[in-house]
């Protein structure tokens, strides 16, 4: 059975390599970051990362004017408007959005429906790319091999869920770390305590992170997202988003920073890790490298490195 | 509405329902029920049974067509206008009321006059995706269609225009009077008789 810790050493291995290429890792492309907690004063609409007939003939220019333009433009006046003077006065939109959810036992605050749609709507413009589709690298193939048995599994219970979602509402693939929600432990089930990726549908703005999940990639299947280019077929319009436009190279990285953001805020260490630490105890007896074990039992890079992410 | 959205909107949005919904019943226990008895079994008190989503888009997109008529619109007359202005003070407390109800849904879904039997009285309420007031027990009067495949392609983002249009050309006051007078028949709206000894 394989366990988080594939997921912590490939990440491992990875940022070893990029850590110094990539000095700044706040990634101008990515969408903002949820658990970020900045002073702001007033939301602002992210731009698009790429012009608005980029996505054609797949998303017409159109489209992409009226969505993001328009569309999404009155969810940031809407907030805006109904966030002064308030509590939510601020916050990030992360912040805002997680806040104002209110754990979901209840109907959420007013301003969640806005501020989730604006952090859905810049992941979802962010998760394209001109030019997109293509096959996963190797890494995440093997990911999604192991937790849907192979990538047509993966695109197929996709395509399930995107055409059952009834009502307007999205479909998200991400990754589950261990942490159970809103409990600070361990699972007695050992399968549920490693990070796995999980095909998810959510209704009208409600979104992963709400349940502590990371998400790697959204699509829109509110009707305005494809009704002008696509009319009723959604199908066709999952299927084209899957093919030639989805960014894996973006799916990718936004695994990396999810598996450092789960390990963090879990703090839990995996047995490979502690393996590794009592192994590397035992030698340190005959050779003196203490530094080894700390670093293996806290599950970050080597020393040299920052680690990454928040 | 444009010909186009009537095309896709009946000819494949209400005949998806429709061909789903009889693919469930090939295998589902609910076959030979009615329309109306599958809404009200289908709803189970809240937690919609499969049947149900197909079943009541069918009855809500049969009603909304009914519910228009070409080059109508504007306002009632006779006892569907005088119990409208007793139930909202006016016909443009109601319009302005049906509008905000509108526009105030998040999501898809319908927005609808209906008679209350408890409350006995005219009422303007939203549902979400495909519940319907029939399973909540009301008579639905008339509805507007608020999911954005309805009105996408004409208005896009502008569901204020498009409910101003349907209040203002497009909803038939002659299908709303049959059904109050249907409806007249299940909830005593008088005030009651008493004779005097």
């Amino acid at each position: 059975m394989n366990d988080v810790a594939d997921d912590e050493s490939a990440s491992d291995a990875e940022t070893e390599e990029n850590a110094d290429a990539n000095g700044d890792t706040v990634d101008a492309l990515e969408s903002s970051d949820p658990d970020e907690v900045g002073p702001v004063t007033w939301i602002e609409q992210q731009p698009l990362p790429y012009p608005s007939d980029a996505l054609e003939p797949y998303i017409s220019k159109e489209t992409v004017e009226q969505h993001w333009g328009i569309h999404q433009h009155i969810h940031v006046e809407r907030l805006n408007g109904m966030i002064g003077g308030s509590e939510w006065e601020g916050m990030s939109l992360g912040q805002m959005m997680l806040s104002s959810f209110n754990e979901g036992r209840e109907a959420p605050h007013p301003p969640f429906f806005h501020a989730a749609q604006i952090w859905n709507h810049d992941f979802y413009w962010r998760s394209m790319q001109p030019g997109g589709g293509s096959k996963p690298s190797e890494r995440l193939l093997k990911f999604i091999k192991r937790d849907f048995g192979s990538y047509d599994g993966m695109i197929q219970q996709f395509m399930d869920a995107a055409l059952t979602q009834f009502g307007s509402g999205w479909v998200w693939l991400s990754y589950k770390g261990s942490k159970l929600p809103h409990v600070n432990s361990r699972s007695p089930i050992p399968s549920d305590n490693y990070g796995r990726l999980v095909i998810s549908k959510t209704p009208n703005a409600i979104n992963p992170l709400v349940w502590g999940h990371s998400p790697l990639l959204a699509i829109d299947v509110w009707e305005h997202a494809y009704y002008l280019d696509y009319e009723d077929r959604r199908a066709d319009y999952v299927s084209t988003f899957l093919e030639k436009l989805l960014s894996w190279e973006t799916v990718e990285s936004r695994l990396k920073k999810a598996v450092i953001r789960a390990i963090e805020r879990d703090g839990h260490v995996s047995r490979k890790h502690v393996r590794k630490q009592l192994l590397a105890q035992g030698k340190s007896r005959i050779r003196a490298r203490p530094q080894q074990a700390n670093e293996n039992a806290r599950g970050q890079t080597s020393s040299q490195e920052k680690p990454l992410g928040v | 509405m444009s010909k186009r959205t009537v095309e896709l909107h009946w000819g494949k949005h209400h005949q998806n329902y429709v061909d789903g919904l009889n693919k469930q019943l090939a295998t589902s226990m609910f076959y030979g029920y009615t329309l109306e008895e599958l809404i009200k079994e289908g709803y189970n008190n809240g937690n919609p049974l499969p049947e149900y989503n197909n079943a009541a888009q069918v009855w809500n997109h049969h009603f909304f067509w009914e519910s228009m008529q070409p080059e109508s619109g504007g306002s009632p007359e006779g006892g569907v206008l005088q119990q409208i202005e007793k139930d909202f003070g006016s016909f443009t407390n109601f319009r302005e009321e049906f509008i905000c109800s509108a526009l105030s849904l998040l999501g898809s879904g319908w927005v609808w006059l209906v008679l209350k039997r408890e409350e006995r009285k005219l009422s303007v309420v939203c549902t979400r995706n495909a519940i319907s007031p029939l399973a909540l027990g009301d008579i639905p009067i008339m509805n507007l269609d608020l999911w954005e495949h309805a009105y996408y392609l004409d208005y896009k983002d502008d569901r204020r225009m498009y409910v101003t249009n349907f209040i203002d050309h497009l909803v038939s006051w002659h299908t709303v009077t049959l059904r109050m007078m249907r409806g007249e028949a299940f909830v005593n709206l008088g005030e009651p008789n008493i004779p005097v000894a």
